[in-house]
């Protein structure tokens, strides 16, 4: 039986990190209240024992008011342990010592981790750590577990033998009396304190009343602009790189005389695809991910929920729904999982319905490329600009689908809401760099990767297969087309999204694919090239606007459904979820239709 | 001791002292935050309509909807 662990403490306190730091795991985290969600296991190895570290997510007191803050005060009470280490805000003392007296009334064998001290050493706050240590009656470690001071001292506390009992599990706390006992023990404690009345100029500026909305779209269009353009470079080298290497593969295959059936499935189909994705989808990827963990790890989201939740309030909502909406930009899956945030229930499964009505980054090459059909002389600022308009009429529908949503689950409601603006951090930017290109890039790459390969294989397949001299995309898109056109589609673009279920990214594909007919992809086509064979295949700008607004609007990709149905375990929500995004989106295309 | 009046009318730069918080009916989540009687509150700015208001309370900036401050009772620190 292994010696456990747990590790508990208010949220943002450096729980996380502590808990990498022991256990080498990697869990992000984030500048904003609410990150670590669920539990989470680790292991340490400790001289010859193997030690199980739990990570609870953070809570400002035993009594819960959402189900993470109940699942971390039921392991925090209930869950048989040898030690329980409390991390402590140093600069945060007396809310840190509120959840820690209320503990201590319930739980033995703790040991108190007075954290970020050196962030406390910069803004001016000293702490006798030892005058602490006899209020309590318990060790207190000072630590910096970001810069790894103290941990050495924590592994020590934690190596000994030690068994946390469970004292009087029915007691109630008496919340004043401990509040007013948190205050007199940071009263005794806190040598030097900081100035209460400076307020950071920067909120004065991001959460200003004139600034503070244009400021925000103006930081989203630069981190469009900055990931689009930095993309270009990289993305043509990729498709060069990958273009010499398709063309050496298939000598290759001619002189070994494979067959041209096979070297056609391998090359044409799926790796023509795959390398489509990925010299079109990994650069921009790469920049926008590392820029927006920067600006998470920084401390801006919780200023945005600030600032948009009036308008979201209006709508039935609160304001911590735009985070969430922000976190659907990246990935829709990761959108719908950060939708725990919201405490409220109603407002909670909006929020997951709705998320799919952000554009997430698979889908950012298909508008722009698009885009770039529709405008040619658009030059450098039309992708960022067209991404931008396409993420505005997201927000603006998602607005009007919670109103309307609202009436239905959120009818008896509270409308409290409180959100904590915690201090800006500077980032870690090297840190950041990294872990965000494992946690978020490659993971997403991986999983295009691995829908676009067997998607491009049948595509090849049914794009060779022939009956009377027609092949089965023919066939199937000529089926399609009839009821498509209603909705100023075709068969080609609505196969296209059908078989694109998987991921996003490989519509586009698809429908060139199809064009080409399962021949050689050329890698990376020009704007103009493109244009050209759709505007051969009786494309026009109705067209291309339909099928901007239907990438916007159309059932989300098959991981975010299966998040989705993780998340409720029925599948009346996961329809909901396709449904909703597709009645906009036939909707809006039939209208377009209609006027263009 | 000056009137009690409600935390949204406290305009920003001041400062003042709680006197009563309206939970009845939901549960502690405002003492827990750190507005409970006794405690001290600064109100320090307010989003685009007039809400959200960010005040600081024991060290730390909260945010709170109109629907919430009206529930906190606070007198002028002199």
């Amino acid at each position: 039986m292994p010696d456990i662990i747990i590790l508990a403490g208010n949220p943002n306190v450096g729980k996380s990190t502590i808990f990498n730091s022991l256990t080498g795991l990697r869990q992000h985290t984030g500048n904003w209240t609410g990150k670590t969600v669920g539990s989470t296991c680790g292991f340490m190895a400790l001289h010859d024992n193997n030690i199980m570290i739990i990570d609870t997510p953070g809570t400002y007191s035993l009594i819960a008011n959402s189900p993470d803050e109940l699942a971390a005060a039921e392991t925090i009470c209930n869950e048989e342990c040898n030690h329980i280490v409390y991390v402590c805000d140093a600069s945060c003392l007396e809310k840190s010592l509120y959840l820690l007296l209320q503990i201590m009334e319930k739980r033995g064998g703790i040991t108190v981790c007075l954290n970020l001290m050196d962030e406390a050493e910069r803004k001016g706050i000293s702490i006798d750590a030892q005058a602490l240590s006899r209020e309590l009656s318990l060790p207190v470690i000072p630590m910096s577990a970001s810069s790894g001071k103290g941990l050495n001292e924590l592994i020590a506390a934690i190596s000994n033998e030690g068994f946390s009992e469970i004292k009087d599990p029915s007691s109630t706390p008496d919340i004043i009396s401990i509040k007013k006992k948190a205050s007199e023990i940071a009263e005794k404690v806190i040598i030097a304190s900081k100035n209460n009345s400076i307020i950071n100029l920067l909120d004065k500026l991001i959460c200003s009343k004139i600034f503070g909305v244009p400021i925000m779209l103006l930081m989203l269009f630069a981190l469009l602009w900055i990931s689009i353009s930095a993309a270009n470079v990289p993305s043509q080298l990729l498709s060069r790189l990958f273009s010499l290497a398709g063309t050496l593969l298939r000598n290759c295959a001619f002189t070994l005389g494979v067959p041209e059936t096979l070297t056609g499935i391998i090359i044409d189909g799926i790796y023509g695809t795959t390398a489509w994705v990925v010299s079109v989808m990994l650069p921009p990827m790469a920049i926008f991910f590392p820029l927006f963990t920067l600006l998470e790890d920084f401390g801006l989201l919780p200023r945005i929920a600030f600032n948009l939740d009036p308008i979201f309030k209006y709508c039935g909502s609160c304001g911590k729904q735009s985070l969430t909406m922000c976190m659907g930009l990246g990935c829709n899956a990761v959108g719908v999982t950060s939708c725990a945030i919201i405490s409220s229930p109603g407002q909670k499964l909006i929020s997951i319905l709705t998320n799919s009505f952000m554009p997430c980054n698979g889908r950012f090459p298909t508008i722009i490329l698009l885009a770039a059909i529709l405008y040619p002389d658009g030059g450098d600022t039309l992708a960022p600009a067209a991404v931008m308009t396409v993420i505005l009429l997201g927000a603006l529908i998602t607005l009007i689908s919670t109103k309307l949503l609202s009436i239905i689950y959120c009818r008896n409601e509270k409308l409290s809401f409180t959100l904590e603006l915690p201090p800006y951090r500077k980032p870690k930017i090297w840190d950041t760099l990294v872990r965000s290109f494992y946690d978020r890039t490659a993971k997403v790459l991986f999983r295009a990767i691995k829908a676009s390969a067997p998607a491009g294989l049948i595509i090849w397949f049914l794009a060779n297969l022939k009956f009377n001299d027609t092949n089965l995309i023919s066939y199937i898109c000529l089926f399609l087309d009839k009821p498509a056109s209603i909705f100023g589609l075709n068969g080609t673009i609505l196969f296209a999204f059908i078989l694109g279920l998987p991921a996003n990214e490989i519509v586009m594909p698809i429908i060139l694919m199809c064009y080409t007919s399962g021949s050689s992809l050329m890698l990376l086509p020009a704007a103009e090239e493109v244009g050209r064979m759709l505007r051969n295949a009786g494309w026009n700008e109705c067209t291309i606007i339909c099928v901007i607004i239907f990438t916007l609007f159309h059932w989300p990709c098959s991981t975010t459904l299966m998040t989705i149905k993780k998340e409720y375990g029925k599948m009346r929500y996961v329809f909901l979820s396709a449904l909703i995004p597709c009645l906009w989106g036939f909707l809006l295309c039939y209208i377009v239709n209609l006027i263009l | 001791m000056s009137p009690a009046y409600k935390l949204s009318e406290l305009s920003p730069g001041h400062s003042a002292y709680i006197y009563a918080v309206d939970e009845i009916n939901h549960g502690a989540r405002l003492a827990e935050l750190g507005f409970y009687p006794g405690a001290s509150v600064k109100a320090l700015f307010s989003g685009v309509f007039g809400e959200p208001k960010a005040y600081m309370v024991q060290n730390t900036v909260i945010a709170l909807r109109r629907t919430e401050s009206e529930k906190i009772l606070v007198n002028e620190l002199l």
